[in-house]
Protein backbone atom coordinates (compact mmCIF):
# COMPACT_ATOMS: atom_id res chain seq x y z
CA UNK A 1 0.00 0.00 0.00
CA UNK A 2 2.90 2.30 0.98
CA UNK A 3 4.27 2.14 -2.82
CA UNK A 4 1.44 2.89 -3.88
CA UNK A 5 0.73 6.37 -1.98
CA UNK A 6 4.03 7.08 -2.83
CA UNK A 7 3.67 6.42 -6.70
CA UNK A 8 0.65 8.62 -6.52
CA UNK A 9 2.46 10.92 -4.21
CA UNK A 10 4.41 11.67 -6.97
CA UNK A 11 2.13 12.41 -9.28
CA UNK A 12 0.60 14.80 -7.00
CA UNK A 13 3.90 16.88 -6.84
CA UNK A 14 3.79 17.30 -10.16
CA UNK A 15 -0.16 18.34 -10.28
CA UNK A 16 1.06 20.31 -7.51
CA UNK A 17 3.64 22.00 -9.75
CA UNK A 18 1.84 22.96 -12.61
CA UNK A 19 -0.68 24.46 -10.25
CA UNK A 20 1.94 26.57 -8.97
CA UNK A 21 3.59 27.19 -12.39
CA UNK A 22 1.69 30.32 -14.34
CA UNK A 23 2.48 33.55 -15.62
CA UNK A 24 0.33 36.13 -14.52
CA UNK A 25 -1.32 38.45 -17.08
CA UNK A 26 1.42 37.10 -19.96
CA UNK A 27 0.86 37.75 -23.82
CA UNK A 28 -2.98 36.13 -24.41
CA UNK A 29 -1.93 33.56 -26.65
CA UNK A 30 0.82 31.58 -24.00
CA UNK A 31 -2.55 32.27 -20.95
CA UNK A 32 -4.74 30.44 -23.12
CA UNK A 33 -2.36 27.46 -23.37
CA UNK A 34 -1.73 27.45 -19.55
CA UNK A 35 -5.03 27.63 -19.20
CA UNK A 36 -6.21 24.48 -21.54
CA UNK A 37 -3.11 22.42 -19.69
CA UNK A 38 -4.65 23.91 -16.03
CA UNK A 39 -7.99 22.57 -17.20
CA UNK A 40 -6.90 18.96 -18.25
CA UNK A 41 -4.82 18.73 -15.15
CA UNK A 42 -7.60 19.65 -12.94
CA UNK A 43 -10.22 17.47 -14.12
CA UNK A 44 -7.95 14.14 -13.72
CA UNK A 45 -7.42 15.83 -10.38
CA UNK A 46 -10.70 15.52 -9.41
CA UNK A 47 -11.61 12.29 -10.43
CA UNK A 48 -9.22 10.57 -8.80
CA UNK A 49 -11.16 11.88 -5.87
CA UNK A 50 -14.86 12.00 -6.85
CA UNK A 51 -15.88 8.49 -5.64
CA UNK A 52 -15.29 9.66 -2.31
CA UNK A 53 -17.44 12.08 0.15
CA UNK A 54 -16.93 15.00 2.54
CA UNK A 55 -12.90 14.98 3.11
CA UNK A 56 -13.73 15.30 6.95
CA UNK A 57 -14.56 11.82 6.87
CA UNK A 58 -11.88 9.97 5.87
CA UNK A 59 -10.19 8.08 8.85
CA UNK A 60 -6.68 8.24 10.08
CA UNK A 61 -5.16 11.39 11.47
CA UNK A 62 -2.48 13.61 10.01
CA UNK A 63 0.99 11.88 9.61
CA UNK A 64 4.05 13.30 10.93
CA UNK A 65 6.56 14.30 8.50
CA UNK A 66 9.11 11.78 7.17
CA UNK A 67 6.19 9.71 5.54
CA UNK A 68 4.99 7.79 8.34
CA UNK A 69 1.26 7.40 7.93
CA UNK A 70 -1.25 6.23 10.40
CA UNK A 71 -4.54 4.26 9.65
CA UNK A 72 -7.10 2.35 10.96
CA UNK A 73 -7.34 -0.09 8.23
CA UNK A 74 -5.11 -0.61 5.50
CA UNK A 75 -6.10 1.26 2.70
CA UNK A 76 -7.19 4.52 4.63
CA UNK A 77 -5.90 7.06 6.11
CA UNK A 78 -3.49 10.32 5.72
CA UNK A 79 0.02 10.43 4.41
CA UNK A 80 2.49 12.92 4.71
CA UNK A 81 5.00 12.53 1.52
CA UNK A 82 9.25 13.42 1.88
CA UNK A 83 9.37 16.57 1.10
CA UNK A 84 10.97 17.07 -2.60
CA UNK A 85 13.27 19.53 -3.78
CA UNK A 86 12.16 20.53 -7.13
CA UNK A 87 13.54 23.29 -9.45
CA UNK A 88 10.83 25.44 -7.90
CA UNK A 89 11.50 24.63 -4.79
CA UNK A 90 10.57 22.25 -2.03
CA UNK A 91 7.29 20.43 -2.37
CA UNK A 92 6.00 18.46 0.45
CA UNK A 93 2.32 17.23 -0.39
CA UNK A 94 -0.29 15.53 2.32
CA UNK A 95 -2.79 12.67 1.07
CA UNK A 96 -5.75 11.25 2.36
CA UNK A 97 -7.15 7.60 1.42
CA UNK A 98 -10.00 6.60 2.07
CA UNK A 99 -10.47 2.72 0.63
CA UNK A 100 -7.48 2.49 -1.78
CA UNK A 101 -8.65 6.17 -3.45
CA UNK A 102 -6.85 9.33 -2.64
CA UNK A 103 -10.02 11.47 -1.60
CA UNK A 104 -7.61 14.49 -0.87
CA UNK A 105 -4.08 15.92 -1.56
CA UNK A 106 -2.51 19.33 -0.33
CA UNK A 107 0.35 20.76 -0.31
CA UNK A 108 1.80 20.98 3.24
CA UNK A 109 4.89 22.32 2.36
CA UNK A 110 5.24 24.65 -1.42
CA UNK A 111 7.71 26.46 -3.00
CA UNK A 112 8.03 30.21 -1.58
CA UNK A 113 10.96 32.35 0.12
CA UNK A 114 12.59 31.38 -2.96
CA UNK A 115 11.60 34.53 -4.96
CA UNK A 116 9.03 32.45 -7.18
CA UNK A 117 6.19 33.59 -5.70
CA UNK A 118 7.00 36.91 -5.06
CA UNK A 119 7.96 36.50 -8.99
CA UNK A 120 4.58 35.39 -10.09
CA UNK A 121 2.45 37.49 -7.62
CA UNK A 122 4.88 40.58 -8.75
CA UNK A 123 2.63 43.80 -10.38
CA UNK A 124 2.22 43.31 -13.99
CA UNK A 125 0.60 46.00 -16.24
CA UNK A 126 -2.34 44.45 -18.19
CA UNK A 127 -2.76 44.11 -21.64
CA UNK A 128 -5.97 45.40 -22.09
CA UNK A 129 -6.54 43.50 -25.49
CA UNK A 130 -9.34 41.70 -27.09
CA UNK A 131 -8.84 38.70 -24.79
CA UNK A 132 -9.71 40.98 -21.64
CA UNK A 133 -12.71 42.96 -23.42
CA UNK A 134 -14.40 39.58 -24.29
CA UNK A 135 -15.17 38.65 -20.93
CA UNK A 136 -18.30 39.61 -20.02
CA UNK A 137 -19.40 36.97 -17.53
CA UNK A 138 -20.46 37.50 -14.02
CA UNK A 139 -17.10 35.82 -12.76
CA UNK A 140 -15.66 38.73 -11.28
CA UNK A 141 -14.41 39.51 -7.70
CA UNK A 142 -14.95 43.52 -7.56
CA UNK A 143 -16.35 46.68 -9.41
CA UNK A 144 -14.43 49.50 -10.11
CA UNK A 145 -16.72 52.39 -11.11
CA UNK A 146 -17.76 56.19 -10.62
CA UNK A 147 -17.47 55.92 -6.52
CA UNK A 148 -20.01 54.26 -5.13
CA UNK A 149 -21.73 55.46 -1.94
CA UNK A 150 -22.91 54.16 1.57
CA UNK A 151 -26.05 55.29 0.08
CA UNK A 152 -25.75 53.50 -3.47
CA UNK A 153 -24.14 50.20 -2.21
CA UNK A 154 -27.36 48.23 -2.33
CA UNK A 155 -27.70 48.84 -5.46
CA UNK A 156 -24.56 48.23 -6.57
CA UNK A 157 -22.98 45.03 -8.13
CA UNK A 158 -20.27 45.36 -5.93
CA UNK A 159 -22.89 44.11 -3.00
CA UNK A 160 -23.86 41.13 -5.25
CA UNK A 161 -20.69 39.91 -5.31
CA UNK A 162 -19.98 40.57 -1.13
CA UNK A 163 -23.36 39.27 -0.68
CA UNK A 164 -22.30 35.61 -2.28
CA UNK A 165 -19.32 35.47 -0.69
CA UNK A 166 -20.35 36.96 3.01
CA UNK B 1 -2.51 24.67 1.85
CA UNK B 2 -2.98 23.94 -2.25
CA UNK B 3 -5.33 21.26 -2.71
CA UNK B 4 -5.85 19.29 -5.60
CA UNK B 5 -9.26 18.16 -6.62
CA UNK B 6 -10.61 17.64 -3.14
CA UNK B 7 -13.74 15.85 -2.86
CA UNK B 8 -16.87 17.55 -2.05
CA UNK B 9 -20.05 17.01 -2.69
CA UNK B 10 -20.90 20.50 -3.83
CA UNK B 11 -19.88 21.47 -7.54
CA UNK B 12 -20.05 24.31 -7.12
CA UNK B 13 -17.03 24.11 -5.18
CA UNK B 14 -14.90 22.64 -8.13
CA UNK B 15 -12.94 24.70 -9.72
CA UNK B 16 -14.29 26.79 -12.81
CA UNK B 17 -12.74 27.59 -15.73
CA UNK B 18 -13.12 30.82 -18.23
CA UNK B 19 -10.63 30.65 -20.57
CA UNK B 20 -12.04 34.07 -22.09
CA UNK B 21 -9.20 35.77 -19.44
CA UNK B 22 -6.45 35.15 -17.93
CA UNK B 23 -7.17 32.23 -15.60
CA UNK B 24 -4.01 30.80 -13.80
CA UNK B 25 -4.66 29.02 -10.66
CA UNK B 26 -7.31 26.78 -9.86
CA UNK B 27 -7.27 25.82 -6.38
CA UNK B 28 -10.60 26.30 -4.25
CA UNK B 29 -10.09 28.08 -1.06
CA UNK B 30 -12.41 29.26 1.68
CA UNK B 31 -12.92 32.87 1.05
CA UNK B 32 -15.06 35.19 3.22
CA UNK B 33 -16.32 39.19 2.25
CA UNK B 34 -16.61 41.71 4.82
CA UNK B 35 -18.31 45.05 4.55
CA UNK B 36 -18.16 48.38 6.40
CA UNK B 37 -19.66 51.62 5.77
CA UNK B 38 -17.12 54.15 6.63
CA UNK B 39 -15.72 57.86 5.01
CA UNK B 40 -19.21 57.73 3.35
CA UNK B 41 -17.93 55.04 1.18
CA UNK B 42 -19.03 50.66 1.24
CA UNK B 43 -15.66 49.23 2.16
CA UNK B 44 -15.17 45.22 0.86
CA UNK B 45 -12.77 42.98 2.57
CA UNK B 46 -12.23 39.32 0.34
CA UNK B 47 -9.66 36.98 1.86
CA UNK B 48 -9.20 33.64 0.36
CA UNK B 49 -6.79 30.67 1.66
CA UNK B 50 -7.07 27.83 4.44
CA UNK B 51 -8.55 30.13 6.99
CA UNK B 52 -10.60 33.01 5.62
CA UNK B 53 -13.38 31.84 7.88
CA UNK B 54 -11.50 31.79 10.90
CA UNK B 55 -11.23 34.30 13.86
CA UNK B 56 -7.77 35.48 12.94
CA UNK B 57 -8.46 36.76 9.53
CA UNK B 58 -11.55 38.04 10.68
CA UNK B 59 -9.57 40.17 13.97
CA UNK B 60 -7.11 41.13 10.93
CA UNK B 61 -10.03 42.82 8.99
CA UNK B 62 -11.34 44.50 11.86
CA UNK B 63 -8.20 46.33 12.42
CA UNK B 64 -8.15 47.48 8.71
CA UNK B 65 -11.86 48.99 9.56
CA UNK B 66 -10.36 50.72 12.68
CA UNK B 67 -7.62 52.02 10.94
CA UNK B 68 -9.90 53.82 8.47
CA UNK B 69 -12.02 55.01 10.87
CA UNK B 70 -9.34 56.45 13.15
CA UNK B 71 -8.45 58.33 9.36
CA UNK B 72 -12.04 59.09 8.78
CA UNK B 73 -11.71 61.30 11.90
CA UNK B 74 -8.88 62.76 10.72
CA UNK B 75 -9.47 64.15 7.40
CA UNK B 76 -13.51 64.48 7.40
CA UNK B 77 -14.32 67.69 6.07
CA UNK B 78 -17.60 66.96 6.95
CA UNK B 79 -17.13 66.23 10.21
CA UNK B 80 -16.53 69.91 12.05
CA UNK B 81 -14.41 68.66 14.98
CA UNK B 82 -11.97 66.70 12.73
CA UNK B 83 -8.23 68.37 12.46
CA UNK B 84 -8.42 68.96 8.34
CA UNK B 85 -12.03 71.09 9.29
CA UNK B 86 -10.43 72.96 11.81
CA UNK B 87 -7.48 73.31 9.43
CA UNK B 88 -10.12 74.37 6.70
CA UNK B 89 -11.38 77.19 9.15
CA UNK B 90 -8.65 78.52 9.77
CA UNK B 91 -8.32 77.56 13.32
CA UNK B 92 -5.71 75.44 13.11
CA UNK B 93 -2.32 75.39 10.68
CA UNK B 94 -1.21 72.57 8.40
CA UNK B 95 2.26 73.39 10.33
CA UNK B 96 0.60 72.11 13.97
CA UNK B 97 -0.74 69.40 12.18
CA UNK B 98 -0.24 65.66 13.02
CA UNK B 99 2.55 63.64 10.73
CA UNK B 100 -0.01 61.83 8.85
CA UNK B 101 -2.39 64.67 7.59
CA UNK B 102 1.39 66.39 7.03
CA UNK B 103 2.12 63.07 4.90
CA UNK B 104 -0.83 63.64 3.21
CA UNK B 105 -0.01 67.23 2.17
CA UNK B 106 3.21 66.60 0.62
CA UNK B 107 1.64 63.73 -1.55
CA UNK B 108 -1.06 66.17 -2.57
CA UNK B 109 1.66 68.26 -3.72
CA UNK B 110 3.62 65.71 -5.54
CA UNK B 111 0.20 64.57 -6.94
CA UNK B 112 -0.50 68.44 -8.68
CA UNK B 113 3.12 68.43 -9.94
CA UNK B 114 2.67 64.43 -11.24
CA UNK B 115 -0.30 66.01 -12.63
CA UNK B 116 0.63 68.86 -14.14
CA UNK B 117 -1.93 70.59 -12.18
CA UNK B 118 -5.01 68.72 -12.92
CA UNK B 119 -4.77 66.79 -9.21
CA UNK B 120 -4.98 69.62 -6.76
CA UNK B 121 -5.52 70.35 -2.53
CA UNK B 122 -6.34 73.09 -2.93
CA UNK B 123 -9.95 73.70 -4.13
CA UNK B 124 -12.53 76.26 -3.64
CA UNK B 125 -14.13 76.16 0.13
CA UNK B 126 -17.57 77.24 1.11
CA UNK B 127 -16.92 81.24 0.91
CA UNK B 128 -15.35 80.90 -2.74
CA UNK B 129 -11.70 80.86 -1.12
CA UNK B 130 -9.08 78.25 -1.47
CA UNK B 131 -8.96 75.76 0.93
CA UNK B 132 -7.47 72.72 2.12
CA UNK B 133 -9.12 69.39 1.00
CA UNK B 134 -6.80 66.73 0.64
CA UNK B 135 -10.56 64.50 -0.09
CA UNK B 136 -9.13 63.20 -3.60
CA UNK B 137 -6.17 61.58 -2.53
CA UNK B 138 -7.31 60.81 0.86
CA UNK B 139 -9.61 58.31 0.31
CA UNK B 140 -7.42 55.91 -1.79
CA UNK B 141 -4.67 56.33 0.08
CA UNK B 142 -5.73 55.26 4.22
CA UNK B 143 -7.23 52.54 1.82
CA UNK B 144 -3.89 51.74 0.53
CA UNK B 145 -1.90 52.11 3.94
CA UNK B 146 -4.88 50.25 5.88
CA UNK B 147 -4.67 47.04 2.83
CA UNK B 148 -0.58 46.96 3.25
CA UNK B 149 -0.99 46.40 7.26
CA UNK B 150 -3.91 43.82 6.32
CA UNK B 151 -1.18 41.97 4.31
CA UNK B 152 1.52 42.32 6.63
CA UNK B 153 -1.24 40.85 9.04
CA UNK B 154 -2.06 37.91 7.48
CA UNK B 155 1.96 37.41 6.15
CA UNK B 156 2.50 37.21 10.00
CA UNK B 157 0.12 34.78 10.70
CA UNK B 158 0.67 33.22 7.78
CA UNK B 159 4.10 32.07 8.98
CA UNK B 160 2.91 30.09 11.58
CA UNK B 161 2.53 26.74 11.17
CA UNK B 162 -0.81 25.06 9.49
CA UNK B 163 -1.79 28.36 8.73
CA UNK B 164 -1.09 28.80 5.14
CA UNK B 165 -0.86 32.19 2.53
CA UNK B 166 -4.08 34.13 1.94
CA UNK B 167 -4.63 36.95 -0.84
CA UNK B 168 -6.90 39.88 -0.05
CA UNK B 169 -8.81 41.88 -2.16
CA UNK B 170 -9.72 45.54 -1.09
CA UNK B 171 -12.61 47.84 -2.71
CA UNK B 172 -13.49 51.31 -1.11
CA UNK B 173 -16.55 52.33 -3.47
CA UNK B 174 -14.98 51.35 -6.19
CA UNK B 175 -11.68 51.92 -5.78
CA UNK B 176 -9.78 47.89 -5.54
CA UNK B 177 -6.43 46.89 -4.20
CA UNK B 178 -5.85 43.11 -4.73
CA UNK B 179 -2.48 40.97 -3.72
CA UNK B 180 -1.87 37.70 -4.28
CA UNK B 181 0.46 35.84 -1.70
CA UNK B 182 -0.62 32.22 -3.08
CA UNK B 183 0.89 30.72 -6.48
CA UNK B 184 -2.48 28.63 -6.79
CA UNK B 185 -5.28 30.77 -6.89
CA UNK B 186 -6.45 33.04 -10.30
CA UNK B 187 -5.80 36.08 -10.57
CA UNK B 188 -8.35 38.57 -8.54
CA UNK B 189 -10.80 39.95 -11.69
CA UNK B 190 -11.75 43.63 -11.41
CA UNK B 191 -14.77 44.67 -13.89
CA UNK B 192 -14.39 48.35 -14.94
CA UNK B 193 -18.28 49.14 -15.20
CA UNK B 194 -20.06 50.88 -17.99
CA UNK B 195 -20.81 54.58 -17.09
CA UNK B 196 -23.75 54.65 -18.78
CA UNK B 197 -25.58 51.71 -17.56
CA UNK B 198 -23.95 50.79 -14.40
CA UNK B 199 -25.24 46.96 -13.98
CA UNK B 200 -23.17 46.41 -16.83
CA UNK B 201 -19.05 45.60 -16.99
CA UNK B 202 -17.40 46.86 -20.12
CA UNK B 203 -14.42 44.11 -19.36
CA UNK B 204 -12.16 42.85 -16.36
CA UNK B 205 -9.11 43.28 -15.89
CA UNK B 206 -6.91 40.07 -14.14
CA UNK B 207 -4.89 41.06 -11.10
CA UNK B 208 -2.72 39.19 -8.61
CA UNK B 209 -1.10 42.42 -7.20
CA UNK B 210 -2.13 46.28 -8.02
CA UNK B 211 -4.59 49.31 -7.69
CA UNK B 212 -7.83 49.73 -10.32
CA UNK B 213 -9.99 53.12 -9.86
CA UNK B 214 -12.13 54.85 -11.63
CA UNK B 215 -13.13 58.21 -11.79
CA UNK B 216 -16.22 59.37 -13.16
CA UNK B 217 -19.51 60.95 -12.30
CA UNK B 218 -21.88 58.62 -12.41
CA UNK B 219 -22.50 57.73 -9.07
CA UNK B 220 -22.58 61.30 -7.42
CA UNK B 221 -23.12 63.51 -10.64
CA UNK B 222 -20.75 66.76 -10.84
CA UNK B 223 -18.46 66.72 -7.43
CA UNK B 224 -15.34 66.86 -9.87
CA UNK B 225 -14.15 70.43 -10.27
CA UNK B 226 -11.31 71.33 -12.81
CA UNK B 227 -8.79 73.36 -10.75
CA UNK B 228 -7.32 75.05 -13.52
CA UNK B 229 -10.81 76.13 -14.70
CA UNK B 230 -13.12 75.57 -11.09
CA UNK B 231 -15.65 73.64 -13.57
CA UNK B 232 -16.78 70.32 -13.93
CA UNK B 233 -14.15 68.78 -16.77
CA UNK B 234 -16.06 67.43 -20.15
CA UNK B 235 -14.79 65.25 -22.54
CA UNK B 236 -14.72 61.75 -20.70
CA UNK B 237 -17.97 59.61 -19.16
CA UNK B 238 -15.41 57.55 -16.70
CA UNK B 239 -11.69 56.57 -16.51
CA UNK B 240 -9.69 53.96 -14.82
CA UNK B 241 -6.69 53.94 -14.45
CA UNK B 242 -4.79 50.20 -13.36
CA UNK B 243 -1.35 50.47 -11.49
CA UNK B 244 1.00 49.37 -8.46
CA UNK B 245 -0.25 51.35 -5.97
CA UNK B 246 -3.99 52.54 -5.05
CA UNK B 247 -3.15 55.95 -4.20
CA UNK B 248 -1.64 56.61 -7.16
CA UNK B 249 -3.88 54.64 -9.85
CA UNK B 250 -6.83 57.28 -7.99
CA UNK B 251 -4.73 60.22 -8.47
CA UNK B 252 -3.84 59.53 -11.73
CA UNK B 253 -7.95 58.04 -12.61
CA UNK B 254 -9.06 61.68 -11.59
CA UNK B 255 -6.27 63.55 -13.20
CA UNK B 256 -7.39 61.90 -16.44
CA UNK B 257 -11.15 62.45 -16.17
CA UNK B 258 -10.15 66.11 -15.17
CA UNK B 259 -8.07 66.28 -18.40
CA UNK B 260 -10.66 64.68 -20.90
CA UNK B 261 -9.83 64.47 -24.12
CA UNK B 262 -5.79 64.63 -24.09
CA UNK B 263 -6.15 61.61 -21.02
CA UNK B 264 -5.02 59.11 -23.28
CA UNK B 265 -2.44 60.94 -24.37
CA UNK B 266 -1.41 62.24 -20.86
CA UNK B 267 -1.55 58.84 -19.03
CA UNK B 268 0.72 56.68 -21.98
CA UNK B 269 3.38 58.93 -21.14
CA UNK B 270 3.01 57.12 -17.19
CA UNK B 271 5.68 53.97 -16.70
CA UNK B 272 3.84 51.29 -15.15
CA UNK B 273 0.07 52.24 -15.52
CA UNK B 274 -2.92 51.17 -17.77
CA UNK B 275 -6.11 53.08 -18.29
CA UNK B 276 -9.44 52.44 -20.33
CA UNK B 277 -10.71 56.12 -20.80
CA UNK B 278 -14.77 56.18 -21.63
CA UNK B 279 -15.49 59.30 -24.00
CA UNK B 280 -18.87 60.67 -24.12
CA UNK B 281 -20.02 58.71 -27.05
CA UNK B 282 -19.34 56.04 -24.83
CA UNK B 283 -16.58 54.78 -27.18
CA UNK B 284 -13.81 53.18 -24.91
CA UNK B 285 -10.02 53.58 -25.80
CA UNK B 286 -7.50 51.05 -23.87
CA UNK B 287 -3.78 53.15 -22.66
CA UNK B 288 -1.15 50.52 -22.05
CA UNK B 289 2.55 51.40 -21.64
CA UNK B 290 4.57 51.50 -24.72
CA UNK B 291 6.31 47.87 -24.90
Amino acid sequence: MRRIVYAMMGTVSALVLLFSYHTSLGSSSSETGNANANNGTGTGASSSGETSGDPSEASGSSGSSGSSGSSNSSSSGTYTGDAVDTQWGVVQVKITVKNGKITRAEAVQYPSGNGRDQEINAYAVPQLNSEVIAAQSGNIDAVSGATVTSGGYLQSLQSAIDQAKL
Amino acid sequence: MISIGAASSDPSALPTFDRGTGFTGSAEHPRRAFVEQIMGLPISVHVRGPKARGPEVAGAVTELFTALRADDERFSTWKPASPVSRIRRGEMSLEDADPRILEVAALCEEATRRTGGAFSAWLPGPDGEPAFDPSGLVKGWAVEQAFDALVERLDRLGAAEGFGAHDVLVSAGGDVAVQCARTDTPDWRIGIEDPRDRRRILLSVPLRRGAVATSGTAARGQHILDPTTGRPPAGLLSATVIGPRLTWADVYATAAFVRGRDAATWIATIADHAAVLVDLEGILETVCPAG
